[in-house]
């Protein structure tokens, strides 16, 4: 246990949650504006998986890092068009639409990577940049400032997404059909366009968190979300619908699996005992959410599809 | 009339749903300051109407005219861009948000693409100052009360500058105080120019707040005329086509025994707050109490407390003919010859999925009479509904119909036929004519009364004081979870038990009772 805290130690687990944050944090704000405009989509997994696949193989072809960048987040938008298409214009149920999603990238993308690349290959992966200044603070620019540009992307869109929601017309909107579409809608404000638009930004980020993943790991195998894309849904309701607390339960996700990782490297957990480690971030998250779930108020009109009487 | 006059024409509207005509030739003309109300039942068209012309139906046929120029209103923005206002029934209002962000939502901002909260707050503000409504900009607007509520929904239109303003049945969710205070703006606002459309079917107040009344019946226009013109009853007969009697009549009767017996009873609500605070009364064989009251001041509660669906604070007692019924569920309060006639019907009263006959049933489906070696024993089940449905003056095609497609008059009377059928010594009715027609709401009425003359103690708590006066034998006012008062029934003003109802006691009027 002594080893852990160590010095050096303790700056590398705080590099590697963040760094581990990163994909959590993406898909939980995109997920996040989707649910404050009243349309939960489960199928963020499916999503990051299908965009995780085409980011990786855009290395694999070409190796231009930030072309599997932009692919991923198209990839992410192209299924929030079909996300978007199914709940909002054909007002199908959203929970099993979600969960039709999940399947489709899940199974899409095995089938690709077998028939397109066969054994996993290593690529190139996100470089990470010092930020002048910043990263020459000792140890803690070390954990913050030396990481790649897509883990200051995220961290940077918690700010903007906290900004969109509150202070824009466009976030009072999606607030206003998320809690009741009935009022916007006679107030003129289109329900369906800006459900559609908060689909597309969420499914976007949820594409940017499949390339961050893969990109940050450097390798593909099929199911490599492992259903990261699902405790990202189970974020938003831990950080009770807000940028701020969805990336507190994303770090807390982050060091958590980074030191789980830390001490099976150093030894202080058995191996013996690895996989009921691997369960402690589930842990965390089911009491997480026994203990937030009370207080926190949902949208009110989150599932529910809109149509005008 | 020269068509500058009109603020409004609308032209020979007709507008089809499946299987029914909702508004057929309709002709609608509103002038610049003045408040026309269209008065009808349940159906009679006047949502339709006003939907059409904000734009949130297309209508089949007809033209509509604002200004004097046509115009097609293609959806609610449209109307909005044409300084048409709607305040609807139920409130258009985000609670989450706050006062000024309700009123912003939709507008343009003059900071795109950032909000302009502060330019929003200053507007209400003076609109606030200039039309009499207080409400502050910044609060969340799930913190308002009602009344307060529907302020904001006045400030909204008028931020939207809206010069024809229509307004559905606004007062449905006011007390009387605060009926006075909103028809004091409408007034106002109607005298500044706009021309407001008031829907509503409280004959009471269309006739004290109308220039001109406008009566649709099923989906026609049958006259326009004036409040100087017409009397009440005029314009029930008008509206359900044939003469209605607005007071029930009612013979004098001796009162027998009592039959519900409440000793200081306390309730908790939802929240825990106290809603029913230590209260007594009792009901006789032969009267109806009637406990009238502003919605959410105990009543519920009350009610659910002696139906059984709530428990009360221990001390309490609630006996039925004598007999301690405090800790019994409503199976044996039922058996003990407890009817209810619940508040929500399509919630607590009828299973909207059943049959109708299903429904007549609901209680005493498991009984003797309708079962046979523990199955259910049809023949015997639809000879009592068609029976029902007959003595009751239901209308439905069929006992086999799905309750939910009757309408809210016809499911009531189901739910009172049920309730009746069972012959109850305390009859507990809440709100028994709620969004119910004039006519069903009249027949209701006189089947009441008829249990009454039957010798049943008869409970009625409702918000319209016009029923509860109609009604009651006694009158108990109910305010702040208290029993305020308890008047006879005879000699109780309008304008007395208002008063009781606002909390404010006067010491001549109050008797103990």
């Amino acid at each position: 246990m002594g080893d852990f805290f160590t010095l050096s130690v303790l700056v590398a687990t705080a590099a590697s949650a963040i760094r581990l944050a990163t994909p959590y944090l993406l898909a939980s704000l995109g997920e996040t504006i989707g649910q404050r405009s009243g349309v939960l989509n489960l199928g963020v997994d499916g999503v990051m998986l299908l965009s995780a696949f085409f980011s990786y193989w855009t290395v694999l072809g070409t190796g231009n890092l930030w072309l599997a960048v932009l692919v991923g987040l198209v990839v992410g938008l192209a299924m929030g068009v079909l996300y978007g298409v199914i709940t909002v214009r054909l007002s199908a149920t959203q929970g099993i639409s979600g969960i039709g999603i999940f399947i489709f990238g899940l199974g899409l993308s095995d089938l690709l990577f077998r028939q397109l690349v066969g054994t996993p290959k290593p690529v190139r992966r996100l470089p990470n940049v010092d930020v002048p200044i910043l990263s020459d603070i000792p140890h803690l620019g070390e954990a913050l400032f030396q990481r790649n540009l897509l883990t200051y992307l995220a961290f940077l869109l918690v700010p903007a997404t906290a900004l969109l929601l509150s202070r824009t017309t466009f976030g009072l909107n999606i607030r206003s059909v998320g809690e009741n579409p009935q009022a916007a809608d006679s107030l003129g404000v289109s329900v369906e366009r800006t459900r559609f638009v908060a689909i597309l930004i969420g499914n976007a980020m949820a594409g940017l968190a499949g390339a961050a993943l893969v990109l940050q790991l450097g390798i593909f195998q099929p199911n490599l979300t492992q259903g990261l894309g699902f405790i990202a849904v189970a974020l938003v309701y831990f950080g009770a619908w807000r940028p701020v607390g969805v990336m507190g339960g994303a770090l807390l996700y982050g060091l958590v699996n980074a030191t789980v990782l830390q001490w099976k490297a150093l030894g202080i957990i058995p191996v013996s005992g690895s996989d009921l480690a691997n369960m402690a971030p589930a842990v965390l998250t089911i009491l997480a959410l026994i203990v937030l779930a009370r207080r926190v108020h949902a949208p009110a009109a989150l599932t529910k599809p809109f149509t005008r009487h | 009339m020269g068509p500058e006059t009109n603020i409004l024409e609308m032209r020979g509207i007709t507008k089809a749903f499946p299987g029914v005509i909702a508004n057929e030739g309709i002709d609608l003309d509103v002038r610049y300051g003045e408040v026309h109300t269209l008065l009808g039942e349940n159906g009679a068209g006047k949502s339709t109407l006003v939907k059409i012309l904000f734009g949130l139906y297309q209508a089949d046929e007809g033209s509509i005219l604002l200004r004097g120029e046509p115009i097609a209103v293609g959806s609610p923005s449209e109307a909005i861009a044409s300084k048409i206002g709607m305040i609807h029934q139920h409130f258009m209002l985000v609670p989450t948000l706050t006062v000024a962000e309700n009123v912003a939502l939709g507008t343009a901002s003059t900071r795109r693409p950032f909000t302009d909260l502060d330019v929003v707050s200053r507007r209400v503000s003076e609109i606030s100052e200039e039309h009499g409504l207080a409400v502050d900009p910044s609060v969340e607007v799930r913190r308002l009360a009602v009344g307060e509520r529907q302020r904001v929904e006045i400030i909204k239109a008028l931020y939207r500058d809206a010069e024809l303003l229509v307004l559905d049945e606004p007062t449905a969710v006011l007390t009387p105080g605060e009926v006075d205070d909103l028809f004091v703006i409408l007034r106002r606002m109607a005298d500044a120019g706009r021309g407001l459309i008031f829907i509503s079917h409280k004959l009471r107040e269309v006739m004290s707040l109308s220039d001109r009344i406008t009566i649709l019946r099923n989906g026609k226009v049958v006259g326009t005329t004036t409040p100087d013109e017409t009397s009440r009853e005029e314009l029930a007969q008008m509206m359900v086509g044939r003469a209605v009697r607005l007071t029930p009549e009612k013979p004098d009767m001796d009162v027998g025994p009592a039959r519900l017996e409440v000793e200081s009873l306390t309730i908790h609500g939802d929240r825990e707050t106290v809603a029913v605070n230590d209260i007594s009364f009792e009901v006789r064989s032969g009267e109806i109490l009637g406990i009238a009251g502003v919605s959410g001041n105990g009543q519920r509660e009350l009610a659910e407390a002696i139906a059984g669906l709530r428990v009360g604070e221990p001390g309490g007692s609630i006996r039925l003919d004598g007999v301690e019924v405090t800790d019994k569920d409503t199976r044996s309060r039922r058996d003990r010859g407890l009817g209810f006639i619940p508040e929500e019907r399509m919630r607590d009263g009828a299973i909207a999925e059943f049959t109708v006959s299903e429904n007549m049933v609901l209680v005493d489906h498991a009984s003797r009479q309708f079962t046979s070696r523990g199955m259910l024993a049809f023949d015997a089940i639809r000879r009592h509904s068609r029976k029902l449905v007959d003595d009751f003056a239901v209308k439905t095609p069929g006992i086999e119909t799905p309750t939910s497609s009757l309408s809210g008059g016809n499911i009531q009377k189901v739910i009172l036929a049920r309730e009746l059928s069972a012959s109850p010594t305390v009859l507990l009715a809440c709100q028994p004519t709620r969004g119910v027609d004039i006519g069903a709401a009249e027949y209701i009425h006189t089947r009441l009364i008829e249990q009454r003359n039957l010798g049943t103690a008869t409970i009625l708590i409702s918000e319209d004081l016009d029923e509860v006066m109609g009604l009651a034998d006694r009158i108990a006012v109910m305010y702040e979870g208290e029993i305020v008062a308890v008047l006879p029934a005879e000699g109780a003003t309008r304008e007395g038990i208002g008063l009781l109802m606002a909390g404010v006691v006067e010491p001549t009027a109050q008797t103990v009772g």
